[in-house]
């Protein structure tokens, strides 16, 4: 196990210093000037000249990598230009409204996907496994942000059950924060659904088909505890790796979701940095949205590294 | 099973492949209008018309009006052809760089882990915010826009060919094909890359639909191609303001993207399961 963690972190360590270095070179892809691109035409030169130097733009290459890898070592993502302030205060402030929106969604996503693979699994070729699953490939295949217009229009607006937008913090207001959070974590969590019932169907099918399962069969053991009792434990494995891309899948959603319910998360300080080329936001929000990802990653990773001894082998 | 030809052997089991049939039928129909949207569009997609403006679905607009009049069948059909266009050439940049990529690093396994951890680091990006600000660092445009979202959608494409490529070079004919004098490069096109077809058009068939869904979420936040051309994310974006009084400002544009998508992705799994013979039952 120790050996399976070395090589685990250290195969982490190599991708996150290529993470870093990328989100680095993202303003060096800006054509002409990243200063001139921020500030609007009537800058005068010394106005740039001055946000050239605040972003340490005229220092040469290697200094500014330096400069870049000694601040991020301490949790430092620099400061915004727009906002005038701490890109890791600003990220870190919004990261609750985000982790509760794809979180939320995760649940919605993780249990629903499995039952419904398990339904289409144990009535394979029947219509129940049909319609779950033409029921899955188009969640699969809807626009999350026009999924979440159409939620606001029906929930919001003509029945107005729900708020059309906000956020209310779990702390402030439990209550507040399910209205506020609950079509936002549907439209989010809908998409990845189908994905997860997806895999889970497979995944299940092929245990259905081991010879263990058939011998419970003959000895005469209920359906429902064949399911639960040898199927499902050993379907686990693949469910869980996915449910590893999926967190990233939600990240990245999250951040679209946020825009079109008025969520002052993590991916409305991205898009409103992406508006304003407000550069360091937008490479910070990067870099944290990956770290995010690969800390997922590497935990669901030894999660089943201690649950599956042959997975410490690969 | 014995056929007279492999091909139309194959022709045949598509076609009886039901995914297939539906989405290709799909697909097929949502191209001819919008390859044919110049003859077929009852209107200018561009042209105000102040009189009509938030006009509802009727005789005259089928699918309504805008804030300024426009017909939004006419601009839901140049938008569709936008999609497919940049869909399409992510496809090409996708599939031409994913196989060179993915060939490199499982033929040449010096090259492997460096290619395969650069893969990786691509991949920990939520690729829609990548894409979102790739896009929008280059400048918007449709071009950079490909350019975008082909980052977005390499890595995983190469990751399959290297499995495959992996898989395909420990055969027999390999090493028989080697005996005979052949070098790497013939080795690699003529008897390892043409077993990695099947795996490597499925994966590209959704990569057109991922890309379709990714170009409009572009569009929508504002990261997408240009005005005046109408992307269905910016229709739909524009439409946003009017969903009270005019939703389907709003909604046709988001089906439009749905039943292209959901070809697609019909397409891909019925390819799948013909084409990917581990997933053949």
């Amino acid at each position: 196990m120790a050996a399976f963690l070395a090589r685990r972190l250290a195969g982490a360590l190599i991708v996150l210093l290529l993470v870093s270095l990328m989100s680095f070179a993202l303003i060096w892809l800006v054509p002409g000037d990243p200063a001139s691109a921020f500030l609007d035409a009537s800058a005068t030169p010394d106005q740039i000249q001055r946000l050239r130097t605040a972003l340490g733009l005229d220092e040469p290459l290697p200094l500014q990598m330096a400069h870049w890898y000694g601040r991020i070592l301490r949790g430092d993502l620099g400061e915004s230009i727009l906002l005038q302030r701490s890109v890791s205060a600003a990220l870190i402030e919004r990261l609750p409204a985000t982790l509760s929106l794809a979180g939320t969604a995760l649940l919605i996503a993780t249990l629903g996907g499995v039952a419904a693979g398990i339904v289409a699994a144990v009535n394979h070729d029947k219509w129940a496994d049909q319609a779950t699953m033409s029921a899955a490939l188009i969640g699969l295949s809807v626009p999350d942000f026009w999924l979440g217009l159409v939620l606001i229009l029906v929930f919001a607006v003509s029945l107005g059950w729900l708020p059309t937008g906000g956020f209310v913090p779990f702390g402030e207001s439990p209550l507040g924060w399910l209205r506020t959070i609950a079509l936002p974590a549907l439209t989010l969590g809908l998409v990845q659904l189908g994905f997860i019932a997806r895999i889970s169907r497979t995944a299940m099918l092929e245990v259905m088909r081991q010879d263990y399962v058939r011998t419970a069969d003959a000895k005469g053991i209920s359906k429902l505890e064949i399911v639960v009792r040898h199927c499902l434990p050993n379907a686990f494995i693949p469910i869980v790796t996915v449910i590893g891309i999926v967190a990233g899948a939600l990240l990245g959603g999250a951040v679209v979701i946020e825009q079109v319910y008025s969520i002052p998360g993590v991916g409305r300080l991205i898009i409103g940095a992406i508006a304003a080329r407000d550069f360091p936001v937008m490479q910070g929000g990067l870099l944290f949205l990956a770290v995010v990802y690969l800390t997922v990653n590497l935990t669901v990773d030894l999660i089943y590294a201690l649950v599956d001894p042959r997975v410490r082998l690969t | 099973m014995t056929s007279a030809s492999p091909v139309r052997d194959l022709g045949l089991r598509l076609l009886r492949n039901r995914s297939f049939a539906v989405g290709g039928g799909l697909i097929f129909a949502v191209l001819l209008i919008a390859l044919t949207a110049d003859w077929l569009a009852p209107f200018d997609p561009l042209r105000n018309a102040f009189r009509m403006r938030l006009q509802p679905p009727g005789a005259a607009h089928w699918f309504g009006t805008d804030h300024y009049g426009r017909d939004i069948l006419s601009r839901v059909m140049y938008g569709t052809r936008i999609s497919l266009l940049i869909g399409g050439l992510v496809v090409v940049v996708t599939g031409a760089l994913g196989t060179v990529i993915g060939a490199v690093a499982g033929f040449y396994s010096r090259l492997d882990a460096p290619i395969m951890r650069l893969m990786d680091a691509t991949m920990a990006f939520p690729s829609i915010v990548l894409a979102m600000i790739v896009s929008a660092v280059l400048g918007a445009s449709v071009v950079n826009v490909v350019v975008a979202l082909s980052i977005a959608t390499i890595p995983h494409t190469a990751r399959i060919v290297r499995a495959s490529v992996l898989v395909a070079r420990e055969h027999d004919y390999v090493e028989a094909a080697r005996a005979l004098g052949a070098g790497d490069l013939r080795i690699l096109f003529r008897h390892v890359l043409i077993n990695c077809l099947g795996p490597l058009i499925v994966r590209l068939t959704y990569v057109f639909a991922i890309a379709i869904l990714a170009e409009a979420t572009l569009s929508f936040v504002g990261a997408g191609p240009p005005p005046p051309a109408p992307s269905l994310g910016s229709i739909i974006a524009q439409g946003r303001d009017f969903m009270r009084e005019a939703a389907w400002i709003t909604i046709f544009p988001g089906l439009t993207i749905l039943v292209c998508v959901l070809g697609l992705n019909l397409l891909g799994d019925g390819l799948r399961d013909v084409l990917d013979p581990r997933s053949r039952s």
